[in-house]
């Protein structure tokens, strides 16, 4: 009972992620800010980001509900925070896994991007409901993708949970390299998960000023940001997880390294596509999502398919 | 031709080089011998004609009687736009460019600087 | 969602500039799109006439700081028509050397400024780390990075000695060549080129009909360039191209501007090898004789006038600026409506606005009576010192 609360609460839970989202978080902007010849900001930048906003007046306009204002960056950091103990950090077994766990994990994903839309529509301002609308455009484009990519790979492992998928591939060596489709379908919808350039639509600065968090401020935008940098790392360990899933049983510490090492990985590789694309219009995006990145995942699928046919029975 | 992602190589290779950014205020760029800073006088060839006076965009510049045949060059720092035409209207050379740049301040009073005729010693002598 | 009113501005961080545009929105359609100005009025002719010519041009250089050049050059040739002075040869030189490299500096901050709106960062960084090259060079030129100072009545205030021949020409070719890197990203990247495809259309006729200037003009195929119509400083010696595009959409204006910048580093380096040498300034008189004179200039953003009448004293009678983005705001009602929402950001800067050069009059709307009427000074002082009474602020210091 202790263990699983220091688990939960500590490591690999509540202390480890919000540590680790921060420093996530500051290897973003700084690799963002060398990509663009510039210096970038120091190390304890994103924790001193933070600390200024919860010493920061919270406003809530006189005409918004107050609760629902001041839950909903509350059940985002909660929900990205739950869906990290199903999945796999070093070793293939997560804290806790049962048959159909990455299935609950997309679902626990996805409801930080549904608090990102109420908090647009209970801003009642014209910029923030025109950031909610556009938050939930683009998850019904970029949703189906995120699912098919990653289950397909599931697919592959015939399991629906996380553990037993990276039991799998680490049983058979080199099995990930057919998912390699998958997984740049996976970082493309992380971008439009975790609203960053091109796919930062709901967030245009020049278009809609901050999109659902307009209002925002103090202690709540904090909460915000904690859990967008929670939702980056959970994200990134999930497409870790399920893509790349090698070297998983070096014994504890390699283990952990490899680990983090994977993660800020995929952080580079979301920072190269901040710096190297400009941001596309919704309209586009939808229809990109559906000509062509959706074929693509069903692709994956169908070629899974035909290796399970082919090379497993 | 037309491909998404052209500035991959350019970002790629910026990641190694060092930044472009200069670290000031730990490290200062100078200026060009020609900047146009702070403008310095030399009260004591200045022979009271206010061509200077009559000249400035801004009227920053005020020239004080302190004396039989002397005078002092007083400039407001604040109103001063730096074009540097009162240099050029002077004919005796009294007023010259000084390439300092960095005049903020946080009392406003602090602003007027006055430039002493460095003659007599009976002249009390202002602060700036 | 049913139609919304969005209110892009006067605070916006899409605008750099106060301006007003009421958005009437369904869904993510402009359905109509309503400008307002006046944000940036300074009341800059008022002041103009109660300075004499020398402080004039310090005042009007300081109407916008991109194009300060232009404004301080356009009203001292309007001066000197007026005054009957003929300049030196090598004055004009330079005046047209200060000139390219301030065109040179406009055009690369519009497109770092282009790429910011759309959401390529990237891509502003790296232009505006290369401006830095032109705004040293100015320093070394004139003594300041903006509002340069160079002209006065009859001439330049300061010359370029032929030891910085060299380090211009050399920045004309580092420039050169990060410029032709630059062209290659803006009309290679595919999510750059897809942001500024098809959207704010004016079509030829569109553009004889509104009056419509400068790069934003050329890019639907209208030729109209002051240089070469009506060559002023010594434009007339330069052979240089003026850049057209039919494409008559954003993307056209992004590459007139990047083409122009091109054909700016062509210009300069002709401008160098062909310095005549000689005095830089003629001596001019305090008291310009009585008289009136309008001078164009082609300012980076387009067609700039100004007109001058003097009446024989130290001080001009009446200055008039009409500044480029005058004519070009005419125009935005027509490029914003029937298109999305996330056009409007590089709409607006594609005609490369400048609100602190156009705001000239205050318009009153008096919502109560329903009628508009225009405020005189006077009349004006006394209603804000009046409204001021009413709210119980006393005013201290002020001449009442």
């Amino acid at each position: 009972m202790v263990y699983a609360l220091v688990h939960i609460l500590v490591f690999p839970g509540l202390l480890f992620l919000m540590a680790f989202g921060l420093f996530a978080e500051w290897v973003d902007r700084k690799m963002y800010a060398r990509f663009q010849n510039r210096m970038g900001p120091p190390w304890f930048q994103p924790l001193a980001d933070i600390l200024k906003l919860f010493g920061k007046e919270s406003i809530i306009p006189e005409e918004v509900e107050p609760r629902m204002f001041r839950l909903l960056p509350l059940v985002a950091l909660a929900s990205s925070l739950t869906a990290f103990i199903y999945i796999p950090v070093w070793g293939t077994k997560a804290l806790f896994s049962f048959n159909g766990d990455v299935i609950v994990v997309l679902y626990l994903l996805t409801i930080p991007t549904l608090t990102f839309f109420l908090a647009g529509w209970y801003s009642l301002c014209p910029f923030s409901l025109l950031g909610a609308t556009r938050t939930l455009t683009q998850l019904f484009a970029y949703e189906v993708p995120l699912f098919v990519s990653i289950l397909s790979s599931a697919f592959l492992a015939d399991t629906w949970s996380l553990s037993e998928i990276a039991a799998f591939y680490s049983k058979h060596p080199g099995y990930w390299l057919f998912n390699l489709i998958g997984f740049l379908i996976g970082v493309f919808s992380l971008l439009g998960k975790l609203e960053k350039a091109p796919l930062d639509i709901p967030e245009a600065e020049t278009e809609v000023v901050a999109g659902s968090f307009t209002e925002y401020s103090g202690n709540l935008f904090a909460f915000f940001r904690l859990a967008i940098n929670v939702e980056m790392i959970v994200g990134a360990s999930l497409l870790a997880a399920v893509f790349l899933p090698f070297g998983l049983s070096l014994g504890p510490v390699a283990g952990f390294i490899f680990y983090l090492a994977k993660v800020l990985f995929v952080v580079i590789l979301l920072s190269l596509s901040h710096a190297i694309f400009a941001r596309i219009r919704i309209d586009q995006m939808v229809n990109l999502c559906w000509k062509f990145v959706a074929p693509l995942g069903f692709a994956q699928l169908v070629l899974n398919m035909i290796i399970k046919g082919t090379l497993l029975s | 031709m037309r491909k998404p992602g052209k500035m991959l190589k350019l970002a790629l290779g910026s990641a190694g080089k060092k930044p472009a950014t200069v670290p000031y205020p730990y490290k200062k760029l100078a200026m060009p011998d020609r900047f146009r800073g702070k403008i310095a006088a030399d009260s004591a060839k200045c022979i009271g004609c206010k061509l200077c006076m009559r000249d400035c965009p801004s009227a920053a510049i005020t020239i004080n009687k302190v004396g039989e045949k002397r005078f002092e060059v007083e400039i407001d720092l604040g109103k001063c736009i730096y074009c540097a035409q009162c240099c050029d209207s002077c004919n005796k050379g009294v007023l010259s460019i000084t390439p300092e740049y960095e005049l903020a301040q946080l009392d406003k009073k602090k602003f007027k600087v006055i430039y002493p005729n460095a003659g007599s010693p009976e002249d009390t002598p202002k602060e700036p | 969602m049913g139609k919304v009113f969005i209110p892009i501005g006067p605070q916006h961080p899409a605008l750099k500039e106060p301006a007003s545009f009421r958005i009437l929105l369904e869904g993510e359609k402009v359905i109509e799109a309503n400008v307002r100005l006046g944000y940036n009025h300074r009341g800059v002719e008022k002041a103009c006439e109660e300075r004499s010519y020398l402080q004039d041009m310090y005042l009007l250089e300081r109407v916008c700081g991109i194009c300060s050049h232009s404004h301080s050059t356009c009203f001292i040739q309007a001066v000197e028509e007026v005054a009957g002075l003929e300049i030196p040869p090598r004055a004009n030189y330079i005046r047209t050397v200060v000139a390219e490299l301030e065109r040179i500096h406009s055009h690369l901050l519009w497109l770092g400024v282009a790429g910011h709106e759309v959401g390529f960062d990237s891509l502003f960084m790296y232009v505006w780390r290369d401006r830095e090259i032109v705004m040293d060079l100015l320093a070394k030129i004139s003594g300041n990075r903006v509002n340069y100072g160079m002209n006065t009545i009859g001439g330049v205030r300061r010359d370029i000695s032929p030891g910085l021949y060299p380090e211009i020409l050399k920045a004309m070719d580092v420039l050169e060549e990060r410029t032709k890197y630059y062209i290659q990203i803006a009309t290679g990247e595919m999510s750059f080129i897809k942001r500024l495809s098809n959207v704010g259309r004016l079509s030829k006729e569109d553009v004889e009909t509104m009056c419509i200037v400068g790069p934003t003009g050329r890019a639907s195929g209208v030729p109209r360039d002051v240089r070469r119509d009506d060559p002023y400083a010594a434009y007339g010696d330069l052979s240089f191209k003026v850049i057209t595009d039919d494409h008559c959409d954003v993307y056209g204006r992004a590459v007139v501007r990047v083409l122009e910048l091109m054909e700016a580093y062509s210009m300069v380096r002709q401008l160098i090898k062909n310095m005549p040498e000689g005095p830089i300034v003629v001596k001019a008189p305090r008291k310009i004789p009585a008289g009136e004179a309008v001078s164009r200039y082609e300012a980076p953003r387009g067609e700039d006038v100004h007109y001058v009448r003097s009446n024989g004293t130290e001080k001009p009678e009446r200055v008039k600026v009409r500044a480029p983005t005058l004519a070009n705001l005419q125009a935005m009602k027509k490029m914003l409506e029937n298109y999305y929402l996330a056009d409007i950001p590089i709409v607006i800067a594609a005609i490369d606005p400048c609100f602190s050069c156009t705001d000239r009059t205050i318009e009153v709307n008096r919502l109560e009576k329903g009628t508009t009427e225009l405020m005189s000074w006077d009349a004006l002082r006394a209603y804000s010192i009046d409204w001021y009474a009413r709210q119980g602020i006393q005013l201290k210091g002020i001449r009442l």
